[in-house]
């Protein structure tokens, strides 16, 4: 198989990600916009790794370990998420905005 | 079998990007979840393609298993309205923004690719089973795993925290809220 | 193995998915009956109503498929699919004798643990679709106490695979010796309890509970999709015992009469469980929702670590 099909697989899904993450309002779709970024980069590892024919199966570990980090992220993203629902009935993040430097301030 | 397997490998490819472009531009936002769960499956069977059985089980496992499953319990607790919600996307402008900067960002990403790595190609002889990957991990990997458990730790704590309702002060805010 | 056998393979276990529900079900239905001094089903098929469920499928079919205004069409119609799917793989990896699964996996334990999680986006799919309250909320109630029985499914399952040494499962039996059931057993009283609560059994029923919430996810539900849903359930029951067996009761093995009939064990054994999680259902009143949050988190996951414990220092030691 040629490394670079699971290259470009790996970017169509970070760019995807990525346009989620930015053109996104609500909370948790940003998040799973973030979760596809983190799939590209793994995909990248893992076809990395079996490129290199790795003794120590780094990309592979390495994969392991960002999964793991990504379900912690989500399960702490969530709870922030839930809580800030909790608090002002809305999960729209341009909303948030009570730490914004006031606009009229800014401008005098 | 070498090129079926990479024939089922792109087909698998556009499926995960095709489903990865529709969780972020559907405008329901439960089926945004829904292909979220096809997507993170189409990368799962990249893995077994690619001979790294251990990890696709466990992407299907922790990924399929727990996080989508988590993210539509999230989404259920907040806003899920069955059609098309018109507040999930920010503004034109922004979204204009958003498509170039991640145009430009995988236009970048393809040119140093196709520039560093066309033609070479990966022999499917290494194999990521269990017990290399556990000897792996075990081996030469012991100091990050034994960090990763106390950032588990960490975060298993702070989402408590996050959640916990009885905790000083916290009664604060929520009067705060109360009275908005 | 050639395709033919393959083929043979694959038509049995089609012919177990079908049957074995049936069988688990219609078990149900006298055992509950009996137990509650009454006869359940007598008529259909003449002799003790053993017809009874052929005529409810029968029933099912008939049935209009009601599709409700305000349900998003496609989630609807999918959920009922995906609820079921999980539980034909997981059946197929499940090794009935020696060599006789339909297919074998090195890390098979892991894959069964794995794709019986996808199996709960069916069940939360079918209540979010509904466009019904009581549905979300049943939806929800299954989706944490999914999350929350996970873990000590994953970890009493763990305890045994480290005792064997071997993620494969037919590994796991071939290791299986008969003091193991004193050494596992919290193991196997944990994997029973989380997978109960993971089907959604009694008494961890509240995601259908129907005093509560009528039928939880499944309330809009009618004819063959609702027969998808209940065959899912038995369906569920039938992994679970054989699961259970295969982990913790020694597989197709047994004093005597193994020569060619482990599949026989494999099979009695598996009733056996089941038998047990309808017996359970008879005997035991439903759980409220924190209880069942608080029996997971403050016993069942510490117990488990404890058995993982355990399991680790006989394995060091001995």
């Amino acid at each position: 198989m040629p490394l670079l099909l699971p290259l470009l697989v790996a970017t169509g899904l970070f760019t995807a990600g990525l346009y989620g993450v930015l053109a996104r309002r609500n909370a948790v779709l940003v998040l799973m916009g973030v979760e596809l970024m983190l799939n590209a980069a793994n995909l990248m590892l893992v076809a990395f790794g079996a490129w290199l024919a790795d003794t120590l199966l780094a990309g592979q570990v390495l994969t392991l370990f960002v999964i793991t980090v990504a379900a912690a992220e989500v399960g702490l993203g969530l709870a922030i998420v839930l809580m800030v629902y909790r608090q002002r009935r809305s999960i729209a993040l341009d909303e948030m905005t009570d730490l914004h430097e006031s606009r009229t301030a800014g401008l005098s | 079998m070498n090129a079926a397997v990479t024939v089922v490998f792109a087909l698998l490819g556009v499926l995960a990007v095709g489903s990865a472009l529709l969780v972020v531009t559907t405008r329901q936002v439960v089926h945004a979840a829904l292909w979220l769960v096809v997507a993170l499956g189409a990368v799962a069977g990249c893995y077994l393609l690619l001979r790294a059985e251990f990890v696709a089980w466990v992407q299907v496992l922790v990924y399929v298993g727990a996080v989508v499953v988590l993210l539509l319990f999230a989404l259920m607790l907040t806003k899920a309205p069955i059609g098309v919600s018109e507040d999930l996307d920010a503004g034109l402008a922004q979204r204009v923004v958003a498509a170039m900067v991640a145009l430009a960002t995988g236009a970048l990403l393809v040119t140093v690719l196709v520039d560093g790595f066309s033609g070479e190609v990966i022999d499917q002889g290494a194999t990521g089973g269990a017990p290399a990957i556990g000897a792996s991990v075990f081996r030469s990997w012991v100091l990050p795993f034994e960090v990763l458990s106390v950032l588990l730790l960490a975060a298993l704590v702070g989402a408590i925290v996050l959640s916990r309702r009885d905790v000083p002060g916290a009664g604060a805010a929520d009067s705060v809220a109360g009275g908005r | 193995m050639s395709v033919l056998d393959l083929l043979l393979r694959l038509v049995l276990l089609l012919a177990c998915f079908l049957v074995l529900p049936l069988v688990v079900g219609q078990i149900e239905h006298k055992a509950m009956a009996h137990m509650q001094s009454r006869l359940g089903p007598m008529y259909a098929g003449g002799f003790h109503g053993w017809a009874q469920l052929v005529a409810d499928g029968v029933k099912f079919a008939q049935k209009e498929d009601v599709l409700p205004a305000a349900a998003d069409p496609w989630v609807f119609r999918l959920a009922p699919a995906l609820a079921l799917l999980p539980y034909l793989v997981v059946l197929a990896l499940i090794p009935v004798g020696a060599g006789q699964a339909v297919v074998s996996a090195d890390v098979g334990i892991f894959l069964v643990l794995a794709v019986m999680g996808i199996g709960i986006i069916g069940t939360v799919m079918a209540g979010w679709a509904s466009a019904n309250k009581f549905s979300v909320l049943g939806a929800l109630r299954a989706a944490a106490q999914l999350l929350s029985y996970e873990l000590p499914l994953v970890l009493a399952a763990a305890s045994v695979a480290m005792a064997a040494g071997t993620l494969s499962l037919p590994g796991i039996v071939e290791a299986w010796r008969p003091w193991w059931l004193l050494w596992q057993l919290p193991g196997a009283l944990i994997f029973l309890v989380a997978g109960l609560a993971e089907l959604s059994r009694s008494p961890f029923d509240m995601p259908v509970a129907e005093s509560e919430i009528i039928f939880g996810a499944y309330t809009e539900y009618a004819g063959l999709r609702f027969a998808l849903f209940l065959l899912a359930e038995y369906a569920g029951i039938v992994v679970l015992g054989a699961l259970t067996t295969v982990l913790f009761l020694g597989g197709w093995k047994w004093p005597f009469l193994v020569g060619g009939l482990g599949w026989l064990w494999t099979l009695v054994k598996t009733l056996a469980v089941a038998f047990l999680v309808i017996w359970l259902r008879v005997s035991l009143p439903r759980l409220r929702e924190d209880q069942l949050q608080r029996l997971a988190w403050a016993w069942l996951v510490p117990l488990a670590l404890v058995q993982l414990m355990i399991t680790g220092v006989v394995r060091v030691m001995g």
